[in-house]
């Protein structure tokens, strides 16, 4: 019943979408589809790009958008995508190894900051420490998980063990951390800044140390099992010179190394 | 004087098919993509017994929340009438048609931090976001009216004459209720609390959205799963098989009940 519902939910915003893409093509309708599957801090810049990749290439894009290894575990599990853009260049690398997928590119960097509701007396990475503050990080799964422990791991142990032990939540994928904390729920947590500026006003972010800041940069790569590889090569190159790579300019991702 | 079947009863018996094999593949091919073995080890996995052990105990807490005081609330809208009470039975079953991420959504806006009621929450000394009774509540909100639906269905069944001559034998109404009405209304009550347990035990989305995930305290068995879906998807199928077996032994023990009861008939 549960599942039914989300299924319809999912099925009414899909046709929602659509319903979008074909206004936005003057009602050309039988372009190519294009499915993209990539990380959840990329939604709003790449919602912001596809009409414009739709029109240029006549295609209907599909974006997908989950925590970078959900989407990898699915291309594993045979769903057919035509790109696959994760939030760090290992899970590219992964599929790679694997043949299922093109040699990864990068695409765009991004900053790893710490993020705090706008109104929070939190300064630094040693405030997050205090006992009683609730921190959200993401699940170990998650590349941002997986940044938030390699930066925490650099920090003197008794602070990073302080950090761990005040955390509250491991989230599946970004979403969830900057929900919790834009909802209060949550004090201090570790995203990327482009998260952060996505909340409009809602949340501030803190640099961290550049010693403690992880190279955070994003891959990119056409599966094996795609259905379009060709336009899947399309995108991927818009990625880094075209609109998409002008999107994730503004959302403030960084140029690729 | 053999007739062949019918047109209409292939038709029946094909769709009988169809619907079995839809309902059933996915869950046997849980089993068939893990083995025993698997299951065993999967239970031995860091987190899983904790995250059974915690469905187990929040689902268990919010049932007996739901029963104490769904009942009473299910036969009063059973046995009164008032004015607006079909506006007051609508808005009791609405969660069952809400999206699970709705209600986290809503629960966020009532009693989360920022919500409408979050002041009187924390003023309370209550700590529902990232703590296990935040767990219950998701489970509370979205299975009850599972329970209440059913129950008021099953109090309305009742015959009015059995009620009656406890109140002229000198009953008093609460009386009534627990003496008659609920031993008569059980076999109901308990496919109910069958449906809303079902319902609890698999709860995900608003779990996640308003009490987050952190082993031992909120992750529950579907964000256990959810969690080992990418990195160990062989330890998410065997979890899997363990839910849709302790679910199915849940049903199986309920509808034994539920039989028996129906069987034995008379309230004691």
């Amino acid at each position: 019943m549960r599942r039914m519902l989300a299924l319809a939910a999912a099925a009414v915003l899909l046709g929602a979408g659509c319903g979008d893409d074909d206004g936005d093509d003057g009602g050309s309708g039988n372009g190519t589809r294009l499915v993209v599957s990539a990380a959840s801090s990329m939604s709003e810049a790449l919602e912001a790009c596809a009409p414009e990749f739709e029109d240029a290439e006549d295609a209907d894009v599909r974006l997908s958008f989950a925590g970078s290894d959900e989407l990898a575990a699915q291309i594993r599990q045979g769903a057919r995508v035509d790109v696959y853009a994760a939030a760090n260049t290992s899970l590219p690398e992964e599929l790679y190894g694997e043949d299922l997928l093109s040699e990864p590119v990068e695409f765009a960097t991004n900053e790893f900051v710490l993020a705090v509701p706008a109104d929070s007396e939190i300064e630094s990475a040693g405030d997050v420490a205090q006992p009683g503050i609730k921190v959200v990080v993401g699940s170990e799964s998650v590349p941002i998980g997986s940044y938030t422990r390699e930066s925490l791991a650099k920090l003197p142990p008794d602070q990073e063990q302080a950090i761990l032990g005040n955390v509250v939540s491991n989230e599946p994928d970004v979403k969830g951390i900057v929900g919790k904390l834009s909802q209060g729920a949550g004090d201090a947590g570790f995203v990327y800044v482009t998260d952060v500026n996505a909340t409009g006003s809602d949340l501030k972010a803190i640099d961290l140390p550049d010693d403690l800041e992880p190279d955070v940069t994003y891959g990119a790569g056409v599966p094996t099992e795609a259905r379009e590889p060709d336009l899947g090569q399309e995108f991927l190159a818009g990625l880094t010179l075209g609109p998409c790579a002008t999107a994730l300019e503004e959302a403030g991702f960084g140029p690729s190394p | 004087m053999k007739r062949r079947p019918g047109r209409f009863a292939v038709l029946l018996t094909l769709c009988l098919a169809v619907t079995l094999t839809f309902l059933t593949l996915p869950i046997v091919a849980i089993f068939l993509d893990s083995s025993p073995a698997d299951l065993i080890d999967s239970l031995g996995e860091e987190g899983a017994l904790d995250a059974l052990w915690l469905s187990l105990k929040t689902t268990a807490i919010s049932i007996a929340i739901i029963l104490l005081v769904g009942t009473p609330a299910a036969y009063l809208l059973a046995t009164r009438s008032f004015r607006g009470k079909a506006f007051v039975v609508t808005l009791v079953e609405l969660p069952l048609v809400l999206p699970p991420a709705v209600a986290g959504i809503a629960l966020l806006a009532a009693v989360g931090p920022s919500g409408i009621l979050g002041g009187t929450v924390e003023a309370a000394g209550v700590e529902l976001t990232f703590a296990t009774a935040g767990v219950v509540v998701a489970l509370t909100f979205v299975a009850s009216p599972f329970y209440v639906r059913q129950a008021m269905a099953a109090f309305a069944s009742v015959d009015r004459v059995m009620l009656d001559a406890s109140r002229t034998l000198g009953a008093s109404e609460a009386r009534g209720f627990l003496r008659v009405m609920i031993p008569v209304a059980l076999p109901g009550l308990v496919a109910g609390t069958a449906l809303a347990l079902g319902r609890a035990l698999g709860e995900f989305g608003a779990t996640l959205m308003f009490a987050g995930s952190f082993e031992g305290i909120t992750q529950t068995v579907p964000l256990a799963i959810y969690d080992r879906f990418s990195t160990e998807f062989d330890a998410a199928l065997a979890l899997s098989a363990v839910l849709v077996a302790v679910s199915a032994a849940i049903l199986l023990s309920v509808k034994l009940v539920h039989g028996s009861e129906v069987l034995g008939g008379a309230p004691r």
